[in-house]
């Protein structure tokens, strides 16, 4: 076969992979993020027609829930690294084979955080001023235009590695480790660079006390990396009861160990911003007010979502660190809930919200986001998910379930094409 | 009536003073203001004689819009003659009963400001008679600081071109000089709250 | 071989008098699937392709520009039933504004607030005022904490109370300059800090680096009754705005450049507002900045605004 004819046959045979096959509670899910996608196609032509003025974003508080989803997601793609690491860097079997799985979690959580930036957009249709060459990028100064920068580069890093991957395994051929091994260690820092770059995106306003903090950076790596794998972790369960995916609980509980420590990290570094503000006690920590319990006498909404987040921090992590509860599949799961949840709002609203209130003069807007919001949110997270589960699909169909070829080499004579 | 010797000698210095702090050249405390600078400037630059230039009038220096007296007020001496004998001591008017005088108005009256024989012009404390349009000449012999921060445009409103030819406003176009308080005035509207912008 | 059916010729499109350039044919395939994307349903009409493809001021040749400008004066006479004039008047030489507020003074009127409404066609619904008065309490002095930009009394000043007006500080070292992704906000010569209002994407980075709260995002379309229209407009300053970009005082640009003062200094009833230009030694800003008791907002942020508070009494 040519490598046209190839990867032809690549593209419709995983189609095939992706959307057949699959048993009643597959097409349901399908079904449901197809509606999700659906409603919020109607809610995002409602917001372009009428403008962003139909979220609940204003002067006060001009960022909200599409970036503070944003925020989060790009955590979840950084936290590929967590499964990269052990499986190339040290080797270790167990993960290696799951380590694809990170890497499809990696795309799909940035193709999200792309579409959350063009939602949150208000001139879509000049997205092109941002790209290099056609538009004009303010180079170096503007962390945005760095952060574009490392997304894509992040995101084709891993679509490249992941694709090859898969690709190799439909036609049964080894992959070749000179290619793949390079770009994934690339990966590395570049997960690393993603959500650092983003957290410079916040830290570098000094007009922004709340989050103009030397450690919001390896705050955002340490809450990214104990968050992102939880995802994977149901996932893999899920996997491992409803098709020939393997994994073993050796795998499973090394990442949740790996969780807990960077959950331990986190909740160190959210202390030592705590003291900070409060020991200080200048007039800064009026947005810390705003988040733990409301300003001028008024309480915050957001107030219990903050607590709430504590909450489940301190109590994922203990379940978590404790070797008894990290192995039992009832408390883990539980644990896997809790930290996803408790991030969800410490990158979402917690991150966000009080950075913005009280604005820079001092005036206060209770921000809660619009249902034209939540629509459109829904439907960023339907697409993020439908990709993945279709990518999800087709790997576990090719790695678990088809009989492995025999191994080629990977630079093989291509045979004819039939006459 | 005749002026006494200590009294002539106090006003010469203070119209000295006047005279030579408007139109001395350039200096840290010289005149700042557009074209009256310039002029010092260049004739400071060009000769070494400021004989040669002519010094402007202070009026001149210092273009203002019109006094803002009160309709069909001005000439006043269509109703007052030159040659009204006049009581000095202070005592309530028949007339100009709309004037409530609000102006240290325990230690001053009328005819400190309005001249007594010219009621179309003010008088400085020296007596020297000067017209409405030099007003703040009179305001400044107690607002001294105030004066000088007018004229370096700190004071008041100048209205015109930043970088050109301004116009001055009188001190009595914003301050009544009978009552120069300003009034408290009533609010534009507060603006709109985010929470009703829909 | 059979004659195949003659199709009928598809017309040619309009060709400007340069023709398209390979980047204009490559954003108008771009643009037909935007197009085609959206529930608006616009027609791909020349005038919203201009639009799309418009360049950044910076790279717009002096022909390019006339034509722009000439372009906005047609559409906005249209629009808004009078000859209306667009400008791009350069900085002149040797002049950097500053801008003196005497916090003795102000009463907190307001009247600042809506001339600067009327001379920079500010959107009246949903309502956008750029320069925001906080009332604060002397006692307290400057805290923005305890500030109130929503007082509504019968009269002012309030007793105990103070008032400072906060706009655009058109910093020597701006914020909003350093993070827009894509260089639509800049700093001019002349100190004003400038928005190209066709090339700004709407990300409002700006808005969240800005330390004084000074700018303003479309969040819907912009409306101006026609009657309050003001027709003398500054490509870079109080031309009508669209949905969906930031905006911000420019010192009233389109007077300034002129030699006028801005509108703000001149309605204020009480002469609290100062401008000159920073570099002339005779003007009322230099003697204000250093004769007075100058005071700068936010002064450890470095921001190096060109707008000195000060106390005149």
């Amino acid at each position: 076969m040519t490598l046209i004819s190839k990867v032809g046959n690549f593209v419709t045979g995983t189609a095939r992979m992706a959307f057949l096959g699959g048993n009643k509670v597959y097409y349901a899910w399908l079904a449901f993020l197809a509606a999700c996608i659906v409603q919020a196609l109607f809610a995002y032509a409602h917001q372009y027609d009428r403008g962003l003025i139909s979220t609940s974003m204003r002067d006060s508080v001009s960022w909200g829930f599409y970036i503070g989803n944003f925020t989060f997601l790009v955590g979840v793609a950084a936290a590929a690294v967590l499964l990269v690491v052990p499986a190339y860097v040290y080797d270790w079997k167990p993960i290696k084979e799951v380590a694809l799985f990170g890497e499809l979690l990696a795309v799909a959580s940035i193709v999200m955080c792309l579409l959350f930036v063009l939602v949150d957009m208000g001139r879509p249709d000049r997205f092109w001023h941002i790209l290099p060459f056609i538009g004009r990028m303010n180079l170096p100064s503007a962390i945005m235009a760095w952060d574009a920068i490392v997304l894509n580069i992040y995101l084709a890093v891993n679509l490249v590695v992941a694709s090859y991957l898969v690709y190799c395994g439909y036609h049964g051929i080894q992959y070749n480790k000179k290619f793949v091994w390079p770009l994934v260690i690339f990966s590395i820092p570049m997960a690393i660079s993603i959500h650092t770059v983003t957290a410079f995106l916040y830290n570098g306003m000094a007009s922004r006390p709340y989050w103009n903090s030397a450690i919001l950076a390896p705050r955002f790596i340490a809450s990214a990396f104990c968050s992102g794998p939880a995802l994977l972790l149901i996932l893999f369960q899920i996997l491992r009861k409803v098709s020939a995916f393997e994994i073993k609980d050796e795998a499973i509980h090394k990442v949740a160990e790996l969780m807990a420590y960077a959950m331990g990290f986190n909740l160190f570094l959210f202390g030592a911003e705590v003291f900070k503000e409060y020991y200080s006690n200048t007039h800064h920590l009026v947005h810390y007010e705003y988040l733990f319990a409301g300003l001028h006498g008024e309480p915050s909404p957001i107030a219990w979502y903050a607590w709430m987040s504590l909450a489940f921090a301190v109590i994922s992590f203990f379940l978590f660190l404790i070797p008894k509860t990290r192995r039992n599949i009832v408390t883990m799961n539980i644990g896997c809930v809790l930290i996803y949840a408790s991030v969800y709002i410490e990158k979402g609203i917690a991150l966000i919200i009080p950075g913005f209130t009280p604005d820079q003069l001092g005036q206060v807007y209770a921000y809660v986001p619009s249902s034209t919001e939540l629509r459109v949110a829904a439907g960023v997270f339907g697409v993020g998910f439908l990709l993945f589960t279709l990518m999800v699909k087709v790997s576990v169909a090719i790695l678990f379930e088809r009989p492995q070829a025999e191994a080629q080499p990977a630079h093989a004579e291509a045979q004819p094409a039939r006459a | 009536m005749r002026m006494r010797p200590v009294r002539l000698m106090a006003s010469g210095l203070f119209a000295a003073s006047l005279l030579t702090t408007a139109c001395r050249p350039v200096q840290e405390h010289g005149p700042r203001w557009g074209k009256a600078a310039t002029a010092a400037k260049q004739a400071d630059d060009t000769t070494k004689s400021t004989a040669k230039t002519p010094v402007k009038t202070v009026a001149a220096q210092f273009p203002v819009a019109p006094p803002p007296f009160s309709d069909g007020v001005f000439p006043c001496s269509e109703c007052h003659g030159k040659t009204d004998v006049v009581n000095r001591t202070p005592h309530p008017v028949e007339f100009h009963e709309d004037i409530v005088l609000h102006h240290d108005e325990k230690n001053r009256w009328c005819l400190d400001c309005h001249d007594a024989r010219n009621r179309d012009k003010l008088h400085l404390a020296d007596g020297r008679l000067i017209d409405f349009t030099e007003s703040y000449r009179l305001c400044g012999q107690c607002h001294g600081p105030t004066l000088r921060n007018w004229k370096a445009g700190e004071h008041g409103k100048r209205t015109g071109s930043w970088s050109g030819e301004k116009q001055y406003l009188l001190c009595a176009s914003c301050h009544s000089p009978h009552s120069p308080g300003f009034k408290p005035l009533k609010p534009q509207p507060a603006p709109v709250r985010q929470e009703a912008i829909k | 071989m059979r004659e195949l059916p003659t199709l009928p010729a598809m017309p040619a499109p309009e060709p400007t008098a340069e023709g398209y350039t390979r980047r204009e044919a490559l954003v108008m395939g771009l643009f037909a699937l935007a197009a085609a994307a959206t529930t608006t349903g616009c027609a791909v009409d020349r005038q919203a392709f201009d639009d799309f493809v418009a360049k950044h001021f910076k790279d717009l040749s002096p022909a390019e520009l006339q034509d722009r400008l000439a372009q906005m004066e047609k559409r906005y006479t249209e629009s808004y039933g009078k000859p209306v004039k667009v400008s791009a008047t350069p900085a002149q030489e040797g002049v950097l504004f500053g801008y003196a507020l005497d916090l003795s003074r102000c009463i907190g009127c307001r009247r600042c607030v809506y001339g600067c409404v009327e001379e920079n066609n500010q959107s009246r619904d949903p309502q956008t005022h750029w320069i925001t008065v906080l009332e604060m309490d002397k006692e307290d002095g400057v805290n923005l904490q305890n500030a109130n930009a929503f007082y509504d009394h019968e009269t002012v000043p309030a007793p105990g109370k103070f008032y400072m007006p906060v706009a655009c500080q058109q910093c020597e070292n701006p914020p909003c300059v350093k993070v827009c992704p894509v260089a639509a906000t800049w700093k001019e010569p002349d100190g004003i800090v400038v928005i190209d209002y066709d090339w700004c994407i709407g990300c409002r980075c700006c808005i969240s680096a800005c330390p004084y709260g000074a700018r303003r995002f479309n969040w819907g379309t912009p409306h101006i009754p026609k009657d309050e229209f003001n027709p003398v407009t500054e490509y870079l300053g109080n031309r009508p705005r669209q949905r969906g970009v930031v905006e911000k005082c420019s010192f009233c640009i389109q007077r300034v450049r002129k030699g006028l003062y801005p509108k703000c200094v001149e309605v204020c009833p009480v002469g609290a507002r100062k401008f000159g230009n920073q570099l002339d030694p005779d003007s009322e800003i230099r003697y204000i900045i250093e004769n007075k008791r100058v005071y700068i907002l936010k002064e450890e942020l470095n921001t190096q605004p060109k707008f000195f508070y000060y106390y005149g009494l």
